[in-house]
């Protein structure tokens, strides 16, 4: 029992990262039905900026968690969703109107080039850093095995519940989402009615990039080290997450996080860890084989 | 100018303004270890300098864009020649970057007057497009100096190695193109088929000492099952679910790959794989128990070269199969069948073509194609480990058929020249490989989608006399 707990408080604070790159995903796919194959590289980044900024906030004397976080939360979404709104601008918006692989073809690029960048700027080697937040409490003993709960876990979802509620409230109460909304469900109509799709396109993806930079600085504070490949199979699992949640829901994207950490980390936990990825890859190709609609999506309807 | 010019200035400062965003903390601060922990500089400099190159790049740009065509060139050239100067730039690169930069904008400046040239030139008196007619003997030319090439001086280890890796990339563009060119569905796991029919013929020949001329058709089949059994049940799905759940199952083959030590030896790989043999004797200094070498047979003295020649013919041989099996198989109906589908799957219901089916035998056919070009890689490295396996192979194999253009045969070749030869002669760029690899995928698709040598007309027409050059867009 006491082991369950453990694993299910690993699970939770993996979901709560898998969520935020999760949301990006959705809100591209439903906005402009592609899937942003770089994202999981934008996320990388996110993390690259936070390791830099978590190093001059030493430098500067900020030791303090609270303060530290915070400030290097606002850096990293600052100039990742610079990432974002670039990599829209100049990667898919010219592709609008090509045929339908052509954004996913460039986005592979994307993803590419900014791994190599990442790669030929900072090195090849794991970088470790990020610990800001320190110690835990122990929830209860069991068994002869301690249930932690660490600071950090707390503030990863602490942070991750205050985004997702102010997202959601953001989508569902703003004129921004409705906005939004409203070029998801009929792209041309909106424009004709006054909406400036494209710029409700490029906030969506800056909007994208700002939450991976969060999942960004809490992946390096969690597991304290990264490197440039971390994209490639966070993107793939936070994709999934988006496709079992059902592509294009918000509240999808969050459950389908959750999911898979809890997937993950059970795999991990009680069957092996060497094939923890394959369970994922695995859920990834059942959900779109049975029910390509995830849980919560809605069915598409094939216009001809 | 007068007022434009202040548009142009500051759309190159907001250009200048991103870019210096954007490469503030990756480019500007240089994290590195020192023993225990990490520690940074700065680069604020060499980023100073990026970003004005940026500017004036930006700058150069747009005036050229507008028919500003002198001050471009005048902009370019400076840009070029603060490049190529003696000035002591912080790095190299930085040289390289300022230089490209004007390179840029004088080839942005004179493109219009060289398309100009182009379009002129583009059909012949005759009206036939040159285009074809220089494809038709450029793709005959290739196999000719692709035959002789092992028989010239020029075949050192060296060229012959590069030789055998480009013509197996091409392969494999051949390959893929089936699948990705002609049927239309972007395959991203490409490259489990081809570690099928490695590890197929890996495992054979080290197990059962099966030979390579025995076991090539074998894994074949066995990558074409593979390819059956993954697409079965993923082939109903919509064009970019269909490349994720491909790369699911790349990765998937890979991790089982690198965990089931049992099978595959887990990350420490298969080992001395034998070479293939001609009529039995194979090609090494001394010849097992029972056998002959090469050079034996033939009289000859033995040279390394040998082997590499040897391998670089088999290679050119499958390739050339696969080349002639789809040239082929575009005229049969079920080709035609893939290239409708790709146009327009509603429509071949509609026709009564059987979409999973026809796209089924498009991904067997590629994924046997894939496990020959395996076998070959097994045989030709004598070691193989899933590292070969990565998903970034796949993302190479199929730039290289976007780049060539999806369905034309002879862009594939050029595109593998392009981005494999290119970067193995130029080994110091080996870093920036991957990243202009990158920036070109992204490239071709915003400015020439359908890829250096675009071909998307159909293969079969039903009037052949009316030459209307139908230009589609639609893949999926």
């Amino acid at each position: 029992m006491a082991y369950f707990t453990q694993q299910l408080i690993n699970a939770i604070t993996l979901g709560a990262i898998y969520g935020l790159i999760a949301i990006g995903y959705t809100m591209v796919y439903g906005i402009i039905g592609m899937i942003n194959f770089a994202h999981g590289e934008v996320f990388m980044i996110g993390a690259f900026i936070s390791l830099i900024g978590f190093m001059i906030c030493a430098m500067l004397g900020i030791g303090s968690g609270a303060v530290a976080i915070i400030l290097v939360l606002l850096v990293a979404m600052t100039f990742t969703a610079i990432y974002g709104w670039a990599i829209e601008r100049t990667a898919y918006r010219p592709l609008r109107g090509s045929f339908k692989l052509a954004p996913l073809i460039s986005a592979i690029g994307v993803s590419i080039l900014l791994q190599n960048y990442v790669q030929l700027a900072q090195g090849a080697r794991p970088k470790p850093g990020g610990h800001v937040v320190e110690g835990g409490f122990n929830l209860f003993s069991a068994d002869g095995f301690d249930v932690r709960v660490t600071w950090l876990q707390i503030v990863i979802v602490v942070v991750t519940v205050v985004l997702m509620a102010g997202f959601s409230w953001l989508i569902a109460a703003t004129p921004l989402g409705r906005q939004q909304r409203a070029c998801e469900q009929d792209m041309k109509m909106a424009s004709l009615l006054g909406v400036n799709v494209d710029r409700t396109i490029s906030l969506t993806f800056v909007m994208g990039a700002a939450l991976a930079a969060v999942a960004g600085a809490m992946f390096l504070m969690y597991y304290g080290i990264i490197d440039f490949f971390i994209g490639f199979l966070a993107g793939i699992k936070a994709f999934t997450a988006a496709v079992l949640g059902g592509i294009g829901s918000l509240p999808g994207a969050m459950l389908g996080g959750l999911l898979i950490g809890l997937i993950e980390v059970f795999w991990a936990g009680y069957f092996s860890s060497e094939y923890k990825d394959v369970a994922v890859f695995a859920i990834l190709v059942l959900v779109l084989i049975f029910r390509p609609t995830g849980l919560l999506g809605k069915p598409e309807i094939e216009k001809v | 100018m007068g007022p434009r010019l202040q548009h142009y200035l500051k759309d190159a400062g907001l250009t200048a303004l991103v870019a210096a965003g954007l490469a503030f903390f990756i480019v500007g601060f240089r994290t590195y270890d020192i023993g225990k922990g990490l520690t940074f500089d700065y680069q604020f400099v060499d980023l100073g300098i990026a970003v004005v190159a940026i500017f004036f790049g930006r700058l150069g740009l747009s005036l050229a864009a507008d028919g500003h065509d002198w001050p471009a060139l005048v902009l370019g050239a400076a840009l070029g020649a603060v490049g190529a100067s003696p000035i002591k730039l912080p790095s190299t690169f930085l040289h390289w970057f300022v230089g490209l930069a004007g390179l840029l904008v004088v080839l942005r400046t004179i493109w219009p007057w060289a398309n100009r040239g182009l379009a002129a030139a583009r059909h012949s008196p005759r009206g036939v497009p040159v285009g074809q007619a220089i494809a038709k003997w450029l793709g005959a030319g290739l196999l000719a100096v692709a035959v002789v090439m092992p028989m010239t001086p020029l075949a050192d280890q060296k060229t012959m190695d590069l030789a055998v890796l480009i013509l197996t990339y091409v392969m494999l563009g051949w390959g893929l193109n089936i699948v990705v060119g002609l049927a239309g569905l972007l395959d991203l796991g490409y490259v489990a088929f081809y570690a099928v029919g490695a590890y197929s013929y890996a495992l054979l020949s080290t197990q059962f000492g099966m030979s390579f001329w025995s076991v090539l058709p074998l894994a074949g089949m066995m990558a074409a099952s593979f390819g059956l059994l993954l697409g079965f049940p993923v082939l109903r799905l919509r064009g970019d679910y269909l490349a994720i759940v491909t790369l699911g199952f790349g990765e998937i083959i890979r991790l089982v790959l690198l965990n089931w030590v049992d099978l595959s030896n887990g990350p420490a790989g298969i080992g001395s794989i034998p070479g293939p043999t001609l009529f039995g004797a194979v090609f090494a200094e001394t010849a097992p128990e029972g056998s002959q070498t090469f050079a034996e047979m033939m009289g000859i003295p033995f040279s390394g070269n040998q082997r590499l020649i040897f391998l670089y013919y088999i290679i050119l041989a499958l390739a050339l199969v696969t080349n002639f099996f789809t040239q082929r198989i575009r005229r049969l109906p079920v080709g035609r069948a893939w290239e409708a589908l790709r146009e327009d799957e509603t429509a071949c219901k509609a026709l009564g073509i059987n979409p999973t089916n026809t796209k089924l035998t498009a991904f067997a056919v590629g994924a046997m194609f894939a496990g020959f070009a395996g076998s070959f890689f097994a045989a030709k490295q004598r070691f193989i480990s899933p590292e070969s396996f990565t998903f970034i192979e796949s993302a190479i194999i199929l730039a290289i058929v976007v780049l060539g253009g999806m369905g034309s045969q002879i862009g594939v070749v050029l595109a593998a020249v392009l981005l494999i030869g290119l970067p193995e002669w130029f080994r110091d760029l080996g870093a920036y490989r991957m990243v202009a690899f990158g920036l070109a995928m992204v490239l071709i698709m915003v400015f020439r989608p359908r890829g250096l040598i675009a071909h998307r007309e159909p293969s079969v027409r039903l009037h052949p006399a009316r030459r209307a050059p139908v230009h589609r867009k639609g893949l999926a």
